[in-house]
């Protein structure tokens, strides 16, 4: 067992609070009725006890935990409870889940963002399993008059270990709520887990499977009205005037109001190109997507309109001529690139892109003047609430928010502009209304992956030995480029240059953000440069890292070479990559991001003139998985999302407007497309546990690319693969 | 408002409605059967997916007043269901963990349900065709064919 103070870099979550008889801690009617519909191998307790703010115990033993981070798919709310009821000791059939509100006052980082929920959460979901054991122990050796050490837990019961003699958690449950915190608590060793490491189903797969109202815009409260908004069409206009009188006579229809949701004070989640926008709120969806269908608006240029072919002038531009920020130099990369034998040079580019959450943004608000309720669908509830706090004048501590399900995040929902103008229109109605953007609106009304270029060289001495390395990364607001990735430390002379854009359309995090680009260029480029020199695409890698394990270059490389190297060889004897297959062409790719280690090898077949995805397989290294089974799902769906955006999804403009405006025309991967199969294996190393949301995406698109090229000799820089002839079946 | 009885879950249900209220929306905003989902309202991702008269069509693109005496049978409805397709379906769903978000499985699994009942043993390239019109952006699609497959052996 591992000591641990229980006090380190917690706040309040550790106080005891007294029972609360009978009930739910959170009153929401609605979000209440989402309980357990699996049956328990208990029924409900009569009682709840609050042990802490992450665990109640009913009489009968029947444990809540809550799960204190935003459920976007990332499975969250199922390893999350996990970690707390190993530590806890109880048995997994006996716990039910429940999504706990934004309070933080109790928890800390209550973001789904960054692949950082179970490494940042690690500790204190541990804690807080661990104090509660200990405080039901604390209770019965109490009550026997024995020492706590004589005491010993399994599944939910407490046992004296001389005697035999056991009680329940449910029986000490009262008493132990009573009781403080201890000061230390001993947190078990990783190799007596029996619920971490065990293949979990998802807690709400029953009620996802029976359509149970779980997301945001299932959402219904009595009373409730339904809002639209109209944005302006392009980025760049602004609104002047709308038939506001034709609108308001139409059927159903209540209030046509403008809302202006610009904060008075931005922060990074602010973003919004669309800050004065028409709100439409009626009886029900359909009357107001009529009146909405009906408004004419008019609008006028504010900043100038933006096109594709202007971006993608400017991102070369930038590349031959911009402005460039030194982001690393080691060595001296110029006097490298001239005595090198031989010089590659390759520049790499991708478009926009749309997050396209399958639920479109949505948000429930019922707010007066001095107060606010927030329910629905966001990554950031601390920032909406604070947003919405400073937009209307509202004491912070009289906003709430409270979190459904979401039908996926992928960065969007990061960005709770839709929460402000849900707020902002209750706020001026006096009404509960629910915020449903349509997917038009969706798309058109988007915080886009920026689009990007890249400039990769490589310069080989007459040995083919690697001696510089440049890279010249730009974007749309951001250079893509992270100078002490892979391969900085590895290369004597290295340099990387960062430029930016600047551009009227609004840009942030989209899953993975620049990693779901700059992998797979990077992995491309190293595979064309590993064929220059006449090396097996694994061995160059590895060579690559044997330099940084044994003379890095450099002290601020942000990776691991072991860890990296270790699941490269971990995917190439998995895969029998030194095995070759008549009819099988395949790539490898490898990264690190998230403090995560992946490896992918793609096998690629042509079938009837078309590719075919025979099978990805994927080796991971992201220490301890909590749930295998959610584990590889999620890198499952990374590497299908990967493959898809990489070869088909495309945002353009046009005049200051999204040339996609729904499905009909912006391409998303369908399952006739996905790999046939796909493997997942990780590494087995006892570290504590990083992020899995992210790291199986960025380089899929690299394995992709390198498979494509040993299949029919065609490299690709350019990302829709689409529109370079290569269709997949 | 014209009013209709339809035939939803095996009731006969009267609503006021639109005449060119698609059945989605009376489906989420007149009854409260929110499992059927708004993706796209154009037809094009399948999230909103339920059976009438038993074969797949997709309710945002159908309006209430086409319905007439046709069935209308919804995810709630297939959950509630005791018939065999249907419940061997939804455990294959479970059994292999399909969902990530979940938001569009409804729809997967309604379109799952009216191919199992046409073609009780489908080829990788008749799921290929039948799902093609149902997107997931968690990138769910191999869990899902796989889920197909057990339900379909233990219907043949």
């Amino acid at each position: 067992m591992i000591l641990v103070k229980t006090k380190y870099n917690r706040r309040s979550f550790l106080k005891v609070s007294a029972a609360s008889s009978g009930g739910m801690i959170l009153g929401f009617s609605w979000l209440a009725s989402c309980n357990p519909t699996k049956e328990q191998a208990m029924s409900m307790p009569k009682s709840w006890f609050d042990i802490n703010a992450f665990i109640k115990i009913g009489e009968n033993g029947l444990v809540t935990i809550f799960s204190p981070n935003p459920e976007i798919g990332q499975n969250i709310k199922t390893s999350m409870p996990m970690v707390v009821a190993e530590e806890l000791d109880v048995a997994w059939e006996n716990v039910i889940v429940e999504q706990a509100a934004l309070d933080t006052q109790k928890y800390e980082r209550q973001i789904a963002g960054g692949s950082q929920s179970i490494r940042r959460g690690w500790q204190s979901l541990r804690m807080a399993g661990a104090t509660a054991r200990h405080m039901l122990m604390e209770a019965t050796a109490k009550e026997w008059g024995v020492s706590i050490s004589s005491l010993a837990t399994s599944n939910g019961t407490i046992k004296h270990k001389e005697t035999g003699k056991s009680t329940s958690y449910g029986d000490m449950a009262a008493n132990a709520s009573t009781l403080e915190i201890p000061e230390k608590v001993q947190l078990k060793d990783p190799k007596d887990f029996k619920i971490i490491g065990q293949p979990t189903k998802n807690v709400d797969g029953e009620k996802i499977i029976s359509g149970a109202p779980l997301f945001g815009l299932d959402f219904k409260r009595e009373g409730m009205k339904i809002s639209m908004i109209e944005h302006s069409p392009a980025f760049g206009m602004k609104l002047k005037g709308f038939n506001e009188e034709v609108i308001k006579s139409m059927p159903g229809i209540s209030d046509v109001l403008i809302i202006n949701t610009a904060p008075k004070e931005a922060s990074w989640s602010n973003v919004n190109a669309f800050t004065e926008v028409i709100a439409i709120v009626g009886n029900n969806t359909w009357q107001v997507m009529k009146a909405k269908k009906a408004l004419i608006a008019e609008w006028e240029w504010d900043s100038p309109a933006e096109n594709s072919q202007d971006h993608e002038f400017k991102l070369e531009q930038s590349l031959q001529t911009g402005d460039k920020e030194l982001a690393r130099k080691d060595g001296n990369p110029e006097q490298a690139f001239k005595r090198a034998s031989r010089v590659i040079e390759k520049t790499y580019s991708a478009p926009f892109l749309a997050h396209n959450t399958m639920e479109p943004m949505n948000f429930f608000a019922e707010v007066s003047k001095e107060k606010a309720e927030l329910i629905g669908p966001i990554q950031t509830p601390e920032s909406m609430g604070k947003s919405i706090s400073n937009l209307l004048d509202i004491p912070i501590e009289n906003v709430t928010v409270n979190l459904t399900r979401m039908g996926g995040g992928f960065g969007r929902r990061l960005y709770g502009n839709f929460g402000l103008e849900a707020a902002t229109i209750s706020y001026k109605t006096g009404k509960p209304i629910k915020l449903i953007y349509s997917r038009e609106d969706d798309m058109t009304q988007g915080v886009y992956r920026p689009a990007y270029k890249v400039k990769y060289r490589a310069a080989l001495d007459n040995k083919n030995e690697l001696i510089g390395f440049s890279i010249h990364g730009t974007g749309i607001h951001e250079s893509p480029v992270y100078e002490n990735r892979f391969p900085a430390g590895a290369v004597p002379n290295y340099l990387v240059e960062k430029t930016s854009i600047d551009s009227n359309i609004s840009t942030g995090a989209w899953r993975a953000p620049r990693s779901n680009f700059i992998a797979g260029a990077e992995q491309s480029f190293l595979d064309e440069v590993a064929e220059a020199a006449g090396k097996d695409p694994i061995d160059f890698r590895l060579e690559l890292f044997d330099r940084n394990i044994n003379n890095p270059i450099g002290s601020d490389n942000d990776y691991d070479p072991q860890r990296y190297a270790g699941v490269l060889k971990l995917v190439r004897d998995k895969s029998n990559w030194n095995v070759k297959t008549k009819g099988i062409y395949r790539g490898v790719s490898a990264y690190f991001c998230h403090n995560t280690y992946v490896a992918q090898v793609l096998d690629m077949e042509m079938v009837n003139g078309k590719y075919k995805i025979k099978k990805v397989w994927c080796a991971i290294d992201c220490g301890i998985v909590i749930n295998p089974e959610g584990a590889i799902n999620q890198a499952e769906g990374g590497i299908i999302d990967g493959i898809g955006h990489a070869m088909y999804s495309n945002l353009t403009f046009d005049k200051g407007s999204t040339i996609q405006k729904n499905f009909d025309t912006y391409s998303m991967i369908r399952h006739r497309q996905s790999p046939s199969e796909i493997e997942v294996f990780f590494v087995d190393n006892g570290i504590d546990p990083t992020g899995l949301g992210e790291p199986t995406l960025p380089p899929i698109s690299g394995a992709l690319a390198n498979a494509i090229y040993q299949t029919s000799g065609q490299r690709l820089y350019k990302q829709p693969f689409i529109q370079q002839d290569i269709k997949l079946g | 408002m014209p009013e209709y009885n339809i035939n939803i879950n095996g009731k006969v249900k009267k609503i006021d409605a639109d005449t060119d209220t698609p059945i989605l929306w009376v489906l989420r905003d007149h009854l409260d059967l929110v499992g059927t989902k708004y993706g796209c309202g154009i037809a094009q991702c399948g999230a909103c997916t339920v059976h009438l008269n038993g074969s797949a069509i997709r309710s945002c693109s159908v309006a209430v007043s086409a319905v007439g005496n046709q069935v209308i049978t919804t995810i709630e409805g297939i959950s509630k269901s005791t018939e065999k397709i249907e419940n061997i379906v939804k455990k294959a769903w479970l059994t292999h963990d399909v969902a990530q978000c979940g938001y569009c499985q409804s729809g997967q699994i309604m379109n799952a349900t009216a191919l199992l009942k046409t073609n009780p043993n489908p080829s990788d390239t008749d799921i290929d065709r039948a799902m093609t019109g149902n997107i997931c952006r968690c990138g769910t699609y191999t869990r899902i064919k796989t889920a197909i497959k057990t339900a379909a052996a233990q219907l043949t």
